[in-house]
């Protein structure tokens, strides 16, 4: 979403899906995993629109949708390609619209070869490496930096080989206009290339990849096509069925290729919902918990040995667009932390913020912690132990630290892994050998302190205590700002006390200087959550809150926590806990919390008018230019600067913002533009191509390249990837596993497993099967059934169901396996865990891992006890002739 | 012999005079998402107790059934159906009177797989439906109550009092839809209340408010009666013409139910009864006057107790 839009949010808001014609809810069982959500699916169907749900199992989603499409997991891009395939043959692209706000008419460079040339590989590729040199896919005669994504990736040649020490002073421009075909004629277009790249993804190769009948996949062709233009809209609603792949960025891409197409972004009733798994999961990276990301998508620095503040800048931020002024945002970030330790003359303590060495994701953590690199670990409301890829993994890793603390509601397997896990029973570990202390320190829930959620549609909600925690319980916030106030407490004694080393007071300054002041409250010392709120909207040097984050500067006279919710404090009030009911204002309902950016609720809505800033139509009018009042005006506020008319040119030469066109509405984009194909951002080409997932039964049928050539791999003993595609030994795993939630449940169980309401509700683990599969394999209804991969065995009661179907793929029947992934010894409710059968390996751009597509075998009874489980696994190994080169092909 | 406008007003027949328009429950199972919100809401708010961790088999149904410790009850019923079209046929391959004996689903012993109703093709549809307590107009429970436990509030709901109940049983087999139960413990009998606290204050019962897509409403039945049939040719017109109201005709075997049901198919194929009959309808008329009688004299305290609070 970032790098097609600008933003790495939904583009739009759940209470607008009231207005499709037409939703496609894809890699989401919306239904089950956001009920309250659905309701404005529901409200939409009752005012006429269709419904298509696309998905291996039958859900909850699919039983109130009007037509359901079960496809084989892993083939969302060649099924969405299939689409793309269709728009662009039978010419139902929204012309105008594509030409006024796409990158179609961009021409790309000519070194760019596509996978079309290179069958199934962008130009670029190191085999070496594993890892795409990405300058052939820029634009011909210019180069422009990305929204998000990596945006690192031209970093070298950006601050240093275009400029400085090649050039002499000045050096060369490297932001040039790129040219355009807006006859969209020219071969090495966008669109042309568009076209060239999706022309084999035909209704018959649908049929053979994905296993959906043509029929089928032509009714939600022309269900999309006749619901969208210039009187209709059409959206997509997406989950992790789509991010937990080996492409899954490329997933999502696919999606916004096809939404850009038929016109569908920043107007009404249209757009992408990207929906979160859980209650601030789009929080969590707006304010991130992310490695590689501060505040508000501003890039972690990483430690290019001679980087400061300004080559910092240089290397990041973009000529055009609000990534245009991303040095007042850095500043801005840097006083709210540092406050009067930061200073010009210090670069405002950039040096403070630490630096990348490579990828820190959680997956990585694990392998250092099994090195032995990694001695310490929080996990605070996360239990890997039963909920990431290859559990066992994460399990041994833990074991192998000098300290854990866990804190959570109730002891979770994370907690209690070394005494009771499932290594302890195959004697894989002793709980007398384990070195590692670990502390539980239980938590305060969200009804026991103050807060805000930002939910799926970049919405942040403010919750208020209702009660005081229990116990020992404390919250999150109370927990962090205690741990470092005591930190710096000893710190600070350290360093006057005199007997610290000089190299020692240099190196803890950052933490001794950090601004760590809010006060706090009652018996417990609870720190003052919207103290934190006000740091977060942020001040001027009066001390005054800002209003927008038009008003940051990059001289150090504005403080702000995270710039994107600047304004979310705005007058001194909390914005977010503003609660005016529906009823009393128009259906946008702005007064409801408060959404980033600026309280817009559709993004990029400058779009829903046309280039002369008419709506397109009456029926979907939402932004609109006043000619007399000289403003964007409309249902939401505009995202868009409100007085800059239509017609507007930018000066020659003009930066930043400033040179937007009045109808470039990507405003984050350094062209404004939505990109249909993405010259800078990604790890994994610029268009989203068909790859099979790691391990599969099938061949790639459009490519000799079988899978995503730069995904990312984790070589463990632990870790043994299976055979795919015919291979000798692929037959040994012949079926599809995919993972997922149940209404009932939540994530990995530490909310709902240990809650007697929620549990009788689904009361153990099972798995889902077709009667075709049970009658193959000889499993029965309510009977145990073990699963196996080249990770390990587990175990499940059977549900014998035709919501699980069984489809027709390359001439063959392949049936699929359901595993809900919520289970875990503790608790009221129990069971294995699934994702203990997944492997590590991930999109190489995010580094989540590939749960929803794998391989295994099915059969019936329960798995072995104690170390006859590893025997099994083993014996299940040398069947497939598994090494560890098995599967890591490029 | 009761006059027809009467029987239609179960408050003003139990000897109510000024008494608030009668309430219940319309529950449009074509928009059921199946989340159960409805059922850990009541359990919630009634602090009715947790009954058991076992997996039934029946589809995503492991509460089973209403019961002393279930009084909202979701039904999950695989078909081998097309979703949403239009049905025309009326019979079906399934025996359904030894469906409706089991309550909402096939039992599991006897299922050879998740409960799907054959049919022919690859069609498929997933019914979802949340049952409740129907709060009859003639109420076979209340009219075997020796003790006066149960009784019609003014809203004209039928409502259970545990401090009066003496766990007789005689309620459990009266009811023709299977819904009153005793708990094992102490015998006394169980069901859902309409949440009746609520209604006093002004609020809507706990499972209508929790449910997301409104597929249970709450409100005057007059009103509710009204906006089901509209539903129901709305869905005509579009082509699902299977679209059936059960238990709102007032003229059935129970006088009609307080919380009645738009369906997609036979009652039988969701567990209810095809065609209820209020089992007391053949007693002596004296027990319904005793039963009245009892009522009254409560629902007055309650009123008391009720304009008390309100007054502080
Ligand atoms: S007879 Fe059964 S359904 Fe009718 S009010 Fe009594 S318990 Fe409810
Ligand atoms: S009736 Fe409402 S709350 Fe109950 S399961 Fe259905 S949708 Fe959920």
């Amino acid at each position: 979403m970032g790098t097609s839009f600008g933003r790495g949010g939904a583009t739009t808001f759940q209470q607008d899906l009231a207005n499709s014609d037409c939703i496609v809810i894809q890699g989401s069982n919306m239904a089950e995993c956001h009920p309250v959500g659905f309701q404005w699916v529901m409200e939409a169907k009752a005012r006429g629109a269709k419904l298509i749900h696309v998905d291996p199992r039958f859900t909850r989603t699919s039983a109130l949708a009007d037509v359901h499409v079960p496809l084989r997991a892993g083939t969302d891009i060649a099924f969405l390609g299939g689409i793309v395939h269709y728009v662009l043959q039978q010419e139902q692209f929204f012309r105008d619209y594509l030409l006024a706000y796409t990158n179609a008419p961009m021409i790309v460079s000519e070194k760019f070869a596509d996978t079309e040339d290179l069958d199934g590989v962008f130009s670029g590729l190191d085999p070496e490496s594993r890892s795409y040199d990405v300058e052939t896919w820029q634009y011909e005669g210019a180069e422009v930096q990305a929204a998000s994504g990596k945006r690192d990736q031209h970093w070298q040649r950006r601050t240093h080989a275009g400029r400085g020490e090649a050039h002499g002073s000045g050096g060369a421009e490297i932001g040039t206009e790129p040219k355009r075909d807006e006859t969209l004629q020219h071969p090495r277009c966008v669109f042309q290339i568009l076209k060239r790249h999706y022309a084999r993804y035909t209704p018959e190769a649908v049929e053979q990849i994905c296993g959906v009948p043509q029929e089928k996949f032509l009714q939600v062709c022309e269900l999309l096509s006749e619901n969208s233009g210039r009187e209709r809209t059409s959206a997509f609603a997406y989950a992790v069925g789509w991010t937990q792949h080996t492409v899954g960025v490329q997933y999502i891409r696919t999606a916004a290729i096809l939404q850009t197409l038929l016109g569908n972004i920043g107007r009404p009733g249209g757009g992408i919902l990207a929906l979160r798994g859980h209650a601030s999961i789009q929080g969590s990276t707006d304010i991130p918990t992310l490695y590689n990301l501060l505040p508000g998508y501003i890039p972690m620095r990483h430690a290019h040995s001679w980087e400061d503040l300004a080559t910092f800048v240089q290397g990041e931020a973009a000529e055009k667009g609000y990534w245009g002024n991303m040095e007042s945002y850095v500043v801005s970030l840097l006083k709210a932390w540092w406050g009067p330790h930061a200073t010009p003359e210090n670069e405002f303590c950039f040096d403070y913020l630490p630096r990348l060495t490579g990828s820190h994701s959680t997956y990585e953590t694990v392998m250092e912690q099994l090195k032995g690199t990694c001695e310490g670990y929080f996990l605070l409301g996360e239990n890997p132990a039963v909920g990431s890829a290859n559990a066992k993994m994460q399990r041994l890793g833990m074991a192998n630290l000098d300290w854990l603390v866990v804190r959570d509601f109730s002891l979770i397997e994370s907690a209690t892994w070394w005494k009771d896990g499932p290594e302890i029973e195959t004697g894989e570990l002793s709980t007398d050998d384990i070195k590692t202390e670990v502390f539980f320190l239980p938590a305060a829930a969200h009804t026991e302190k103050d807060g805000s959620f930002t939910n799926t549609q970049r919405l942040l909600q403010w919750h208020h205590q209702a009660v005081e925690p229990e116990g020992d319980a404390r919250s999150d916030l109370w927990f962090i700002y205690h741990l470092g106030r005591r930190i710096r407490e000893k710190l600070t004694a350290a360093a006057a006390d005199g007997t610290q080393k000089d190299a020692d007071r240099e190196r803890d300054r950052p933490v001794r200087e950090l601004t760590w002041d809010y006060p706090v409250k009652g018996e417990l010392a609870e720190p003052d959550a919207e103290a934190v709120l006000a740091e977060i909207n942020g001040w001027n040097a009066d001390a005054e809150p800002l209003s927008s984050y038009e008003q940051l500067k990059a001289d150090g006279s504005t403080a702000c926590g995270c710039w994107i919710y600047c304004g979310v404090y705005a007058d001194g009030i909390n914005q977010a806990a503003r609660r005016k009911p529906g009823t009393e204002q128009n259906w946008v309902a702005p007064e409801w919390a408060w959404a980033w950016p600026l309280n817009r609720r559709i993004l990029y809505n400058r779009a829903s008018a046309d280039p002369d800033g008419k709506p397109w139509s009456e029926r979907k009018a939402y932004i609109w230019w006043d000619a007399e009042q000289e403003k964007w005006t409309g249902h939401d506020i505009p995202d868009f600067k409100a007085t800059k008319p239509p017609d507007f040119q930018p000066e020659e030469g003009a930066k930043g913002p400033d040179a937007l066109r009045g109808t470039d509405a990507f405003v984050m984009q350094a062209d404004g533009k939505a990109w249909l194909y993405v010259p800078a951002g990604l790890t994994d080409g610029p268009l989203p191509t068909h790859y099979e997932p790691q391990e599969s039964p099938f061949p790639n049928l459009l490519y000799r390249q079988q899978r995503n050539p730069v995904r990312q791999m984790m070589k463990h003993e632990n870790n043994r990837f299976q055979p795919s595609d015919g291979q000798t030994g692929s037959e040994v795993f012949p079926f599809v596993v995919t993972t997922y939630r149940l209404t009932e449940h939540h994530t990995a169980g530490g909310m709902s497993r240990w809650q007697p309401y929620l549990s009788e509700l689904q009361p153990e683990m099972f798995c889902e099967v077709s009667p075709e599969l049970a009658t193959e394999r000889g499993l029965e209804h309510l009977e145990w059934a073990t699963i196996v991969t080249a990770r390990t065995a587990i175990e499940a009661r059977v549900l014998v169901t035709d919501r699980m179907p069984s489809l027709r793929v390359q001439g063959r029947t392949v049936h699929q396996v359901g595993l809900p992934y919520h289970w875990g010894p503790n608790g009221l409710s129990t069971g294995d865990a699934a994702n203990e059968l997944a492997s590590l390996s991930l999109d190489p751009n995010t580094h989540i891992q590939e749960v929803k597509a794998l391989t295994c075998d099915i059969r019936p009874g329960r798995r072995p006890r104690g170390p006859q489980r590893i025997e099994l696994v083993r014996e299940y190994q040398q069947r497939a002739g598994i090494t560890d080169e098995t599967g890591t092909e490029v | 012999m009761t006059t027809a406008r009467e029987a239609t007003d179960p408050a003003a027949e139990s000897g109510y005079t000024d008494h608030p328009p009668r309430m219940g429950f319309f529950t449009d199972t074509t928009v059921c998402i199946g989340c159960k919100a409805c059922e850990v809401a009541c359990k919630e708010w009634n602090a009715v107790p947790a009954d058991g961790l076992d997996l039934t088999g029946m589809s995503y149904d492991n509460t089973v059934g209403l019961g002393a410790n279930t009084w909202r009850h979701v039904a999950f019923i695989e078909q081998r159906k097309p979703l949403a079209a239009q049905d025309p046929g009326l019979h079906h391959d399934t025996d359904v009177l030894a469906m409706a004996e089991h309550g909402s689903a096939t039992q599991p012993p006897e299922a050879g797989m998740t409960p799907t109703t054959p049919g022919s093709g690859d069609d498929f549809r997933w019914l979802m439906a949340s049952d409740v307590c129907k709060h009859c107009t003639h109420a076979a429970c209340l009219d075997v109550c020796p003790t006066g436990s149960l009784f019609r509030t003014e809203f004209g709901t039928v409502v259970v009092q545990e401090d009066i109940c003496n766990g007789c049983g005689y309620c459990i087999p009266a009811c023709p839809y299977g819904v009153i139960d005793q708990r094992p413990d102490d015998g006394r009998a169980w069901k859902c209340t309409l949440c009746y606290d609520r209604l006093g204050e002004g609020m809507e019962p706990a499972c209508a408010k929790a449910c997301p897509t409104d597929s249970i409403q709450f409100g005057p039945l007059d009103e509710l009666r009204e906006r089901a049939q509209q539903r129901v040719r709305q869905l005509h017109e579009a082509g699902v013409g299977e679209a059936r109201l059960y238990g709102d005709d007032p003229d059935d075997g129970v006088g009609g139910d307080g919380a009645f049901f738009l369906l997609l198919d036979e009652p039988e194929v969701y567990g209810f009864p095809p065609d209820p009959v209020v089992t007391t309808r053949d007693l002596p008329s004296m027990w319904r006057h005793v039963g009245a009688a009892a009522a009254t004299l409560l629902a007055g305290a309650a009123a008391a107790f009720l304009g008390a609070g309100k007054g502080r």
